[in-house]
């Protein structure tokens, strides 16, 4: 199998499963007051530090969660409201149109049903929130923000966007900005107290660790409304009894994906480099997506010109290449990507999308596999799109 | 099924339900490397009839894709929505409205199935679309009734060419329904026990009159009894009502014989539905439009066959004739209930399974 979606979900490393089977031998809610309750209590602790300190964070500003959906609605409901909560005008949140659907559902949610009024920022063709909006944003109406959201670096088409930047400019008019960084951690330098922001969303199983496991980093100062209500683990934000083998695997990956962030820019952007010249070379009219320069160090993304993405997806899983069409599913029904329809695409060029994304098993292997199999894909798939009328 | 399999890609569609995904599973002890696709017709699959009695609704696309993976095929959704509503829901809309009684199922095997899937399968380098139907196409090329004549689904696929047939394979056809559900139960299928599909797919309530109101607006209209002339009733649109329907009419006024009322025609222009006596409905010659020659080339001369002219419908002794564009039956003798947008299905007779000749669109009757 070539496997070319880490940024779906990404091996575990063998030192997580490792940890992850050492905790998991072990009975004690980290609640209970009793001694395994406390050795439990130690390990998630240790866990913790191990998070904060691998992301530039204090151990206390570390909450614990289900995951990066959890994390993403848990900061994007709980802040908006809180801060509502505290001041009645601010009533808006402001979120960037090229969002995970974690992010832009929940702020879609929070529009229908609490009557929220929701800003959505333009990006520019290469995926960029445009900081010339923020900023328009904020002169107009900075009484009424509650929060601010956006990502670290999009999912589907990698560009790296201009979170210290926009978390400064939130800063200064006092409004919380939350970015989801799943993407981002261990591809690319992550430090949540140098980037200013007051809430960040990381996940376990895109970095080497469990799915199902995440954090949400929260600032102390930073309200927060729960979610789930219950036994008020985790500073009361998030209750619900704690994972301790999960949490303990996604210390061990979080810690050793940062610390080898540097050579995996490296050797995974080498890599990501070779990918895009073969494809460029096999497919001359390919057009790679996202920012050229300023993007995820694993990310590969193309619009394959006169193809559906899921033909093509089809195609290459035959041959027993696995990656994605980048864009979000309805039962499992091809949408075309609100991200690439965001930058300015057409929704031909949003429906003929492919996601390559490399990781900490990618090989040059991988690359020949695939430079060998997209031709004739390619092709084929062209011919299936021009037998679709007016959909190709 | 066919001795070429070993290695050849086809494409299952896999509807949900027993039919598909035990045909599929068929295809793949026959060697064919298979891959599994639901077809996603509905522009809001909420929207669709829901539980387990249709084919299009979201609990139909996880029982495909729980069947495909039990199977351990590749299993993809396609989305036909707007192929499907153009071509098959518009035009049942159309034919309503035109006076005439489509059958959606047969359309949507002629346009989407063995069409547009079809011709997309194709591109993308498989070779045929498996389907569950319940027919007999062997090596000879030729279309049969499925040995279960209580579930043949010949009359429906008829309308399929001899290149559409040439990229179809049917796995069920020498099967009967219980032996499938065994079958499926015995591979695991979780859906092996559930229930058939009898109605419109995209009739979320079954209820084909209001659809249709919704869709073409309440005109109220007369019904009118054929020999007086005499309005007996009143409507809320012709394009509800069949040729041979009695139910649901609600005459005001009893016919003079007390004999019950059949609708004889639907005049949409001038928005009338003409009811008379039962044997006012029997015809002897049928006139179709857009023929189709499943068994070869068009017949030259009149073919001594049976004909069906309705799902489910009897067969009778009949002569066809192509010419022109048309084919025409002249009945051995005469029969009720022919609607015009049904399909007139020619059949020969064989020990073997009667063979499907071709078929064509019912356009006009006479007595």
């Amino acid at each position: 199998m070539t496997y070319l979606d880490h940024a779906a979900t990404t091996p575990m490393l063998p030192e997580a499963i490792e940890a992850y089977a050492l905790a998991a031998r072990d009975v004690g809610n980290a609640s209970s007051l009793h001694a395994p309750g406390r050795r439990a209590r130690r390990t998630v602790e240790e866990a913790r530090e191990r998070v904060a300190a691998a992301l530039g964070a204090r151990p206390s500003e570390v909450i614990f969660t289900g995951g990066g959906t959890e994390s993403d609605n848990l900061a994007v409901k709980g802040v908006f409201w809180a801060r509502r909560t505290d001041d009645p005008k601010r009533n808006r949140v402001v979120a960037s149109a090229a969002e995970h659907h974690a992010v832009l559902d929940a702020v879609d949610w929070l529009g229908r049903f609490e009557g929220a009024d929701v800003s959505l920022l333009p990006v520019d063709e290469l995926g960029r929130v445009d900081v010339a909006a923020v900023r328009f944003e904020l002169d107009q109406r900075c009484d009424e923000i509650a929060m601010i959201t956006a990502m670290w670096a999009n999912n589907e088409v990698g560009t790296v966007q201009p979170v210290t930047e926009l978390a400064a400019m939130a800063a200064e008019c006092g409004i919380p900005f939350h970015t989801d960084a799943i993407q981002a951690i261990g591809q690319v330098p992550v430090d949540f107290a140098a980037c200013g922001a007051a809430a960040l969303t990381a996940t376990g199983h895109k970095l080497g660790g469990p799915t199902g496991v995440g954090a949400l980093l929260l600032g102390r100062e930073v309200g927060c409304t729960p979610l789930l209500h219950g036994g008020g683990q985790e500073r009361d934000v998030r209750s619900g009894t704690l994972d301790v083998a999960g949490i303990t695997a996604f210390a061990v990956a979080v810690e050793m994906a940062v610390k080898a962030q540097q050579e995996t820019a490296a050797r995974v952007g080498a890599l990501r480099d070779e990918l895009v010249s073969r494809v460029q070379a096999a497919v001359p009219d390919a057009v790679l997506n996202g920012d050229p320069e300023d993007r995820l160090p694993g990310n590969a993304h193309f619009s394959f010109p006169g193809c559906e993405g899921d033909a093509l997806l089809l195609l290459l899983d035959a041959q027993g290449i696995a990656c994605s069409t980048g864009s979000a599913c309805s039962a499992g029904i091809a949408q075309p990507s609100h991200v690439l329809l965001a930058m300015g695409a057409d929704e031909a060029r949003a429906r003929s999308t492919l996601r390559f994304s490399l990781g900490h098993t990618s090989t040059l292997d991988d690359v020949d596999v695939l430079a060998a199999a997209l031709p004739s894909a390619v092709e084929r798939a062209r011919r299936a799109g021009s037998v679709r009328g007016g959909r190709s | 099924m066919r001795s070429r399999a070993r290695g050849t890609r086809v494409l299952a569609a896999m509807s949900g339900g027993v039919d598909s995904a035990v045909a599929a599973a068929r295809a793949v002890d026959a060697g064919y490397d298979v891959t599994g696709v639901h077809l996603a017709l509905a522009r809001n699959p909420q929207t669709y009839r829901s539980g387990a009695r249709g084919c299009c609704t979201l609990e139909d696309a996880r029982d495909a894709r729980r069947a495909a993976d039990v199977i351990g095929i590749p299993f993809y959704v396609w989305d036909m929505a707007d192929e499907f509503h153009a071509s098959v829901v518009d035009d049942f809309v159309a034919e309503y409205a035109a006076g005439r009684t489509p059958n959606p199922c047969l359309r949507c095997n002629e346009k989407i199935k063995f069409a547009a899937v079809l011709d997309r399968a194709i591109a993308l380098g498989f070779d045929a679309v498996v389907t569950g139907h319940h027919a007999r196409l062997g090596p000879d090329g030729l279309l049969r009734r499925s040995v279960d004549m209580g579930k043949d689904q010949s009359y429906v696929l008829a309308v399929l060419t001899r290149e559409q047939l040439a990229h179809s394979i049917f796995p069920l056809g020498d099967s009967f329904k219980t032996g499938v559900r065994a079958e499926a139960a015995e591979r695991g299928l979780a859906v092996a026990e559930k229930p058939d599909s009898h109605d419109i797919c995209f009739i979320a309530d079954g209820d084909t009159r209001g659809f249709l109101a919704k869709r073409l607006g309440e005109a109220p209209g007369d019904i009118v009894d054929a020999a007086s002339g005499d309005v007996v009733g009143s409507h809320a649109g012709a394009f509800g009502f069949t040729v041979g329907q009695r139910k649901g009419l609600n005459l005001t006024r009893p016919s003079a014989d007390g004999r019950p009322r059949y609708v004889l025609s639907i005049t949409p222009v001038t928005n009338t539905v003409t009811v008379g006596p039962g044997e006012a409905l029997e015809v002897s010659t049928v006139a179709a439009e857009r023929p189709v020659w499943t068994a070869g080339s068009l017949p030259s001369t009149p073919t001594e066959c049976e004909v069906q002219i309705r799902a489910h419908g009897e067969t009778v002794p009949a002569v066809v004739t192509v010419a022109d564009g048309q084919m025409t039956a002249t009945l051995r003798w005469p029969v009720r209930g022919v609607a015009a947008g049904q399909a007139l299905v020619a059949y020969r007779p064989d020990p073997a399974g009667d063979i499907v000749l071709g078929s064509a669109t019912v356009s006009l009757t006479r007595s």
